[in-house]
C-alpha cells in the first residue's frame, strides 16, 4: 500500500493553484487535508501525476461574519468548525455534524472545502450545507462563479467542480432567531461513515413549520432536499401527515445497497430519522414512535 | 470458590514478604515501548536488505496459465521476480494435517502458487526491489494470465456431488469429520421438551495492529538462516523452516522481539513467510516481508465461520437432558500448517454442553474446503462456538418452560464439589468453580434490580436485555494438543536463571510476549522466588539461540507452564545461593533465607550479606571459598503438565444492553465477567486480558465479518469497511475472580487469555434476545447488525 510515484507543488497563492492546475489539467489533484486523497492514493485507487497542495494558503483558511453571511474558508479544518463561536452561534448545524466526522487525528486536518470537493454521499457535510442553503463558491482560470449547494453535488465523489477550479469558500445565509438545528446520524460505531443520516434546518412558529429543510445523506448518490419537506410546512402535523410526508420521504429516495444496509434498510431509518426530527423540532416526543408495532 | 491449600509447614515460595505474586506491578516492558524504544521487525533494517511483494491471485479458484514479468524485470530497483515453480527448488511443500485428528486430509500447499491458485490473494509471484514502492511499482507490470475456475464458496454446498472438488486427488471436499455419541440422547430427548436452532457465526479475523512481518537474513558463510518474525512460536518456526529449507534446525535462528499484537494469527506458518525464507536463501541476502493491511485480510488467518445446529432436551423442573448439535465450517482450500484447520471443530464437539451436568450428548462436526482464505485458530479457538450454541440453547430452554435463565443455570451447572469429573465429551475437570462464579457475578451485576430496572423502561417502550453466559476454557494444554499427533511443537517451556556479578538475575525464557505480560510475570515469579527486587531481574525471551527450548506463548499456556519453569528454576538457583550463602558464613542452608537482595538469617531476618558481595567473591574470588564447593549461580528447569491433558478454567459473563427496536441498533450498557484462572500472578494483566479477549468477543457479536460474495471475493478487506470494535463502543467491563489453583503445579496458575473471548457474544446474543422477547423475536446468528436485528422484527 504505497502511493506511486507523484510530483508535488506547494501553491503560494490562489493565482499559483489555478496556474498550476491549467497547466497539469486533470493529471492534477488539490491537496487540502488529504484525508480522503492520501488514503485513496496509498490504494492506487488514485495516481496523479501531481498534488498542488493548497494547504499552505492562509486566504483559505477562516470563518468570518459577512454582512448576514457567514463565510468559511475551504482549508476551514474541521476542527475548527467545532470549536468556532461564529459556527456555534450562526450555524450550530455544522458543529453538530461534524461531531460524527470521523475521528480527533483526521478532524484536526480534514478541511470542508476538501470534503465537499470530495462528494461522498455518505458524508455529513455535503448535507449540512444543503439544509443551509449555501452557496459554494469556486475560482477558476476565468475568475469565480457561486454554485447553490442544491445544484453543487452530482453522484458519488462528482461535483459541479472542473478539474481547473478549486472551491474557495462556503457562504451561509444567517437565519437569525427562530432557526432550529437537528442533526442525527445512524453509523455503525463512532466516527463512521453513516448509514443514513439527517441534517436539518427549520423555523417554528406556534407549533408549526414555517420553512423545513430536511438534508438527508447516505440515501442515494448525493445528498438529498427532501421535497417531502414541503408536507409539513404551514401545516398542523399530526401522525396521519408524519405518516404520509414518511411516505413521500421514501418514493422520493433512491438508496443504494451496500454491506451495512439494503436500500429497504435506508428507506425504513430515514423515515425513523424524519419522525425523530420532526419530534424533536416541535418539541412533542409522541410523535418519535410512529412505527405501526 | 477458594480453594485453600493444605496448611504448609512454611511459607510457600510465593508467599514470601517480599512476594510480588498477586500485586499489580508495573511491567518492565513498559517504558521501552511506551518512549518508541520497542524492536519491531517492522522497523528493522539490515544492510543489503531487500522487500519483497507478492502479486496474488485477484481470482478464488484459477488456472495459471502464463506469468509475464519480462516488463517489470527491467524496471528500476527490482532485484529479482520468482514464480511458484523457481521456488520450488529452494524450499518443499507442506501438507498441513495432524495424525491424532483421525481422517483429516488436505493437499500439499506451496509457498508460491504453482499453476493453480485456490483463494483469492494465495500469492503467484515474488517481486523483491530495493524498496516496497518500487516492488509495488514493478507489480504492476507483471502480467498473468489466469483460466478462471469454478470456485467453491458455500459450506453449505461444499459436499454435494454437484460442487467441484477442489483437490482432485483428495476425492472430495471433506477435511475433516468427528462424531461423539455420549450417554442415551435419542431416549433422554424423546422425555423432554426439545428445543431447537440454527446458530450461524460469521468468518472473522484477528485483526493485528502490527501485520505479519518477517525479515530472513541467509548468511551463506555461516550456512545459517536468521529469521526475525513477529511469531508466538520461535521454535515451532525453527523446526518448521529447517525442515521444509533442507536445514538442519542449528542452522536455523529464530528471533521475536516486540510482537504488535498477535491472537493467534502469528502462531501459524504462512505460505509468504516461508516464500521469504527461501527467497533468503535464493538471492543470499535479507529479504523483508511486511504484510499490509489489504494482505493481512486477505491472508493473515481466519477464524469461526460455522453454521451449527443445536438441540437441547428440557424437562419441566428445568434439567436439562440432552445437548446435540450439528456443526460445519469451512476452512478455505487447504488445512493451516503445522497445527492444521481441525482444532476448532474438534473444540466445538469437546466443549458444547461442557459446564452442565447432563450426561447425554451427541455431536458431529465436519469441516470442508473452499476457495476462501485459510482458516484456523485464532483467540479462543472453538470456544464462542461452542459456548455460543450452548448458552444460547440453555436460554431457549429456559424460555420454553418459562424459568429465569438464571435458576436454569443453576439447576444444572456441575457442583462445585463435584470435582475431579468428566465431560460427556471426555474432558477432565480438575477443580472448577461454576457456582461460585455466578454468585458472585450476579452479585457484581444486581441482578435482582437490574431485572426490575429493566421491566420498568419496557413500559416506556425501552428495551433493554441481560443475557448470562457460562463457560469454560482450556489453558496450559500438554502434548495431547499437538505433540501426540506428530506435530513439532512443544508443551513445555524452559526457564533460566542466572545471577550476575552484582546480584542481579538474568532470565531467559522460552515462552514470548506479544503484549500479554509474559516478561513481566516472569520477573514477578523470579524476583519473588529469589528474593530479589524485581527491577534487578531481567528476561529474555523471543530468541531461539538464547533461550531454552518451549513451545511459545498461545493457548493460554504463558503464565501457567512457562511460570511454573520460572518457579522451579529460580528455586533452584535460590537453593544454589543459599548453599554458597551457608559455606561463607558458616551456616546452614535452612537457616538462612535470601529477602530484598540479601542474604538473611531465617529466624531473625538479620542481615548477613547482601547478592552482589555474595556474587563479587564466586565470580573472582573463587578462591578464598572453603574446599569442595562448587557454586552453580545458574539453574535451568523445564515444566509440562502430565497429569491433566488441559488445565480448564470457568467463568461466566453477563450482558446488559439496549435495542434500539426501531433502527436495530444495540447500545452495550455494561459487561461483566467472572473468572477462575487459578492463581493470580498479576491482576492487572489478568484484567486485561479478560477485558482485551471480551472487546475481541464483541466485535465477533456485533461487528467483525469478512465478507465475501458468491465468486469468493472478500469485499471488505480494509479497515473503513471491516469493522473492529472501537472503544465508543465499548461498555464498561468489571471483573471479578474466584480462584480455584491447579494442583498440578506448585504456582498453581492456569491461563487466562481466551475466557474473555469465550464467552463475550453468547451473553450478548443472549441479552439481544432477551430484549426482543416482547416483540417474539429470537435472533440466532451474529454479528447481530442492525440489518439482522430489523429483519427479524420485521421492520423491514
Ligand atoms: C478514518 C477516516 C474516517 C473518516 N470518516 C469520515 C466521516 O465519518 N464523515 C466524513 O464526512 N468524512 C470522513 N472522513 C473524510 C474526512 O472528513 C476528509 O477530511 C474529507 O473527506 C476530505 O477533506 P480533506 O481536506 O482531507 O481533503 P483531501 O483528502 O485533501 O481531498 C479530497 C478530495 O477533494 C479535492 N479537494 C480538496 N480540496 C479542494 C478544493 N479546495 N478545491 C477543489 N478540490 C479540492 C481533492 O483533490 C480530493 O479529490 C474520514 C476519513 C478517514 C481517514
Amino acid at each position: 500500500m504505497k502511493a506511486a510515484a507523484f510530483a508535488y507543488a506547494r501553491a503560494t497563492s490562489v493565482v499559483n493553484a489555478l496556474e498550476l492546475l491549467a497547466v497539469h489539467g486533470d493529471k492534477a489533484k488539490v491537496l487540502s487535508g488529504g484525508q480522503s486523497l492520501m488514503p485513496a492514493m496509498n490504494l492506487r485507487l488514485l495516481s496523479p501525476e501531481i498534488l498542488v497542495d493548497i494547504g499552505g494558503l492562509a486566504e483559505l483558511r477562516g470563518i468570518a461574519m459577512r454582512g448576514d453571511v457567514l463565510v468559511v474558508g475551504a482549508l476551514t479544518r474541521h476542527v475548527d468548525l467545532l470549536r468556532s463561536p461564529e459556527i456555534a452561534l450562526h450555524a450550530p448545524l455544522l458543529r453538530d455534524a461534524v461531531s460524527h466526522v470521523a475521528h480527533p487525528a483526521i478532524r484536526n486536518r480534514g478541511t470542508i472545502g476538501g470534503s465537499l470537493a470530495h462528494a461522498d454521499p455518505a458524508s455529513e457535510l455535503p448535507a449540512c450545507v444543503m439544509a443551509l442553503d449555501a452557496t459554494i463558491v469556486a475560482r477558476g482560470p476565468t475568475g469565480e462563479r457561486r454554485i447553490a449547494a442544491t445544484e453543487f453535488f452530482k453522484g458519488i465523489y462528482e461535483t459541479a467542480l472542473s478539474p481547473d477550479e478549486l472551491l474557495v469558500a462556503i457562504e451561509a445565509p444567517v437565519t437569525g432567531q427562530g432557526s432550529t438545528f437537528f442533526f442525527q446520524e445512524y453509523a455503525r460505531r463512532h466516527g463512521d461513515y453513516a448509514v443514513v443520516g439527517l441534517a436539518a434546518r427549520a423555523v417554528v412558529a406556534a407549533g408549526r413549520f414555517s420553512d423545513l429543510r430536511l438534508g438527508f445523506f447516505a440515501v442515494g448518490d448525493r445528498p438529498l432536499l427532501a421535497a417531502a419537506a414541503g408536507k409539513l410546512i404551514n401545516a398542523s402535523v399530526n401522525p396521519e401527515l408524519l405518516a404520509e410526508a414518511a411516505t413521500a420521504l421514501t418514493n422520493e429516495l433512491d438508496p443504494q445497497e451496500d454491506q451495512q444496509a439494503t436500500a429497504a434498510m435506508r428507506r425504513h431509518l430515514a423515515t425513523v430519522l424524519l419522525r425523530r426530527c420532526v419530534a424533536a423540532l416541535l418539541a412533542r416526543p409522541e410523535l418519535a414512535t410512529g412505527v405501526a408495532k | 470458590m477458594t480453594v485453600t491449600r493444605a496448611p504448609a509447614e512454611s511459607l510457600s515460595v510465593l508467599d514470601r514478604p517480599n512476594s510480588y505474586i498477586g500485586k499489580t506491578v508495573p511491567r518492565p516492558n513498559l517504558d521501552r515501548l511506551l518512549q518508541g524504544r520497542g524492536q519491531y521487525v517492522s522497523d528493522l533494517e539490515l544492510p543489503r536488505m531487500a522487500h519483497v511483494v507478492f502479486l496474488r491471485s485477484p481470482h478464488a479458484h484459477a488456472k495459471i496459465v502464463a506469468i509475464d514479468a519480462s516488463a517489470a524485470r527491467r524496471m528500476s530497483g527490482v532485484i529479482s521476480i520468482v514464480t511458484g515453480r523457481e521456488l520450488e527448488t529452494v524450499i518443499t511443500p507442506w501438507v498441513g494435517v495432524l495424525s491424532h485428528l483421525k481422517g483429516l486430509k488436505s493437499a500439499p500447499q506451496h509457498a508460491i502458487a504453482v499453476d493453480r491458485v485456490c483463494w483469492q490473494g494465495e500469492a503467484v509471484a515474488a517481486i523483491v526491489a530495493t524498496s516496497r514502492a518500487a516492488a509495488e511499482d514493478a507489480m504492476e507490470h507483471i502480467a498473468v494470465d489466469y483460466e478462471e475456475l469454478a470456485a467453491v464458496t458455500d459450506m453449505r454446498t461444499a459436499l454435494d456431488p454437484a460442487t467441484p472438488v477442489i483437490h482432485a486427488s483428495l476425492g472430495d471436499n471433506l477435511a475433516f469429520e468427528r462424531t461423539l455419541d455420549a450417554g442415551d440422547v435419542d431416549h433422554a430427548l424423546s422425555e423432554s421438551e426439545v428445543v431447537e436452532a440454527e446458530f450461524v457465526f460469521g468468518r472473522h479475523t484477528g485483526v493485528t495492529l502490527e501485520p505479519r512481518a518477517v525479515v530472513a537474513d541467509w548468511n551463506g558463510a555461516e550456512a545459517r538462516l536468521t529469521v526475525y518474525q513477529g511469531t508466538q512460536a520461535p521454535h515451532m518456526v525453527q523446526n518448521i523452516a529447517a525442515l521444509h529449507l533442507g536445514l538442519r534446525e542449528a542452522q536455523v535462528r529464530v528471533v521475536c522481539k516486540d510482537v504488535g499484537g498477535s491472537f493467534g494469527i502469528k502462531v501459524h506458518i504462512y505460505a509468504d513467510e516461508m516464500a521469504t525464507y527461501a527467497l533468503s536463501k535464493l538471492l543470499r541476502r535479507p529479504v523483508k516481508f511486511v504484510a499490509d493491511r489489504i494482505e493481512s485480510f486477505n491472508t493473515d488467518i481466519h477464524a469461526r465461520d460455522h453454521r451449527c445446529r443445536g438441540r437441547i432436551g428440557v424437562r419441566p423442573d428445568g434439567t436439562i437432558t440432552a445437548f446435540e448439535i450439528e456443526d460445519l465450517t469451512g476452512i478455505g482450500p487447504y488445512s493451516m500448517y503445522p497445527r492444521t484447520s481441525a482444532i476448532e471443530a474438534n473444540q466445538v464437539v469437546n466443549l458444547v454442553g461442557g459446564p452442565y451436568v447432563t450426561p447425554n450428548y451427541r455431536a458431529r462436526a465436519r469441516v470442508v474446503f473452499q476457495n476462501k482464505n485459510v482458516m484456523c485458530q485464532y483467540r479462543a479457538v472453538g470456544h464462542p462456538i461452542a459456548c455460543s450454541v450452548t448458552e444460547g440453547l440453555v436460554d431457549l430452554a429456559a424460555a420454553k418452560i418459562g424459568m429465569d435463565p438464571v435458576e436454569i443455570r443453576r439447576r444444572n451447572l456441575i457442583t462445585d464439589d463435584a470435582y475431579p469429573c468428566a465431560s460427556p465429551s471426555g474432558m477432565k475437570f480438575e477443580q472448577l468453580s461454576h457456582h461460585a462464579s455466578l454468585a458472585k457475578l450476579l452479585q457484581m451485576m444486581d441482578y435482582d434490580a437490574l431485572r426490575a430496572e429493566q421491566a420498568a423502561l419496557r413500559t416506556r417502550n425501552i428495551h433493554r436485555g441481560i443475557g448470562i453466559a457460562s463457560f469454560i476454557e482450556v489453558t496450559n494444554p500438554s502434548a495431547a494438543f499437538y505433540g501426540v499427533g506428530g506435530a513439532k511443537i512443544s508443551s513445555q517451556d524452559g526457564v533460566a536463571v542466572r545471577l550476575d556479578t552484582q546480584g542481579s538475575v538474568i532470565c531467559q525464557t522460552s515462552i514470548t510476549e506479544q503484549g500479554q505480560g509474559s516478561e513481566s510475570l516472569t520477573a514477578q515469579i523470579v524476583g519473588s522466588v529469589l528474593g530479589v527486587s524485581m527491577d534487578r531481574v531481567r528476561v529474555t525471551l523471543g530468541d531461539t539461540d538464547n533461550t531454552p527450548y518451549g513451545g511459545g506463548t498461545w493457548a493460554s499456556r504463558g503464565a501457567g507452564i512457562g511460570g511454573e519453569a520460572a518457579l522451579q528454576a529460580a528455586k533452584a538457583l535460590r537453593q544454589n545461593i543459599l548453599d554458597v550463602a551457608a559455606a561463607i558464613l558458616q551456616s546452614t542452608p535452612a537457616g538462612l533465607d535470601i529477602v530484598d537482595n540479601r542474604i538473611v538469617n531465617a529466624d531473625d531476618g538479620a542481615s548477613r550479606i547482601e547478592l552482589n558481595e555474595l556474587a563479587r567473591i564466586v565470580y573472582f574470588r573463587p578462591d578464598t571459598l572453603p574446599p569442595g564447593i562448587q557454586p552453580e549461580l545458574m539453574a535451568t528447569r523445564h515444566f509440562v503438565p502430565r497429569q491433566y491433558p488441559f488445565a480448564f478454567t470457568n467463568g461466566v459473563q453477563a450482558s446488559w444492553l439496549e435495542v434500539d427496536t426501531e433502527t436495530g441498533f444495540v447500545t452495550l450498557l455494561k459487561h461483566w465477567v467472572v473468572e477462575d484462572c487459578g492463581t493470580i500472578i498479576n491482576p492487572q494483566l489478568v484484567d486485561e486480558q479478560i477485558r482485551g479477549g471480551v472487546v475481541q468477543g464483541l466485535g465477533a457479536a456485533l461487528f467483525e465479518k469478512c465478507i465475501y460474495d458468491e465468486r469468493g471475493q472478500l469485499t471488505n478487506a480494509n479497515m473503513a469497511d471491516y469493522l473492529v470494535p472501537m472503544s465508543g463502543e465499548m461498555p464498561d467491563i468489571d471483573i471479578g475472580h474466584v480462584v480455584s489453583p491447579t494442583l498440578e503445579s506448585e504456582l498453581g496458575a492456569k491461563g487466562a487469555g481466551e475466557a474473555g473471548t469465550a464467552g463475550a457474544a453468547a451473553a450478548v446474543a443472549n441479552a439481544v434476545n432477551d430484549a426482543l422477547r416482547p416483540f417474539g423475536a429470537t435472533i440466532t446468528e451474529i454479528p447481530l447488525t442492525p440489518q439482522v436485528i430489523l429483519t427479524a422484527l420485521g421492520r423491514i
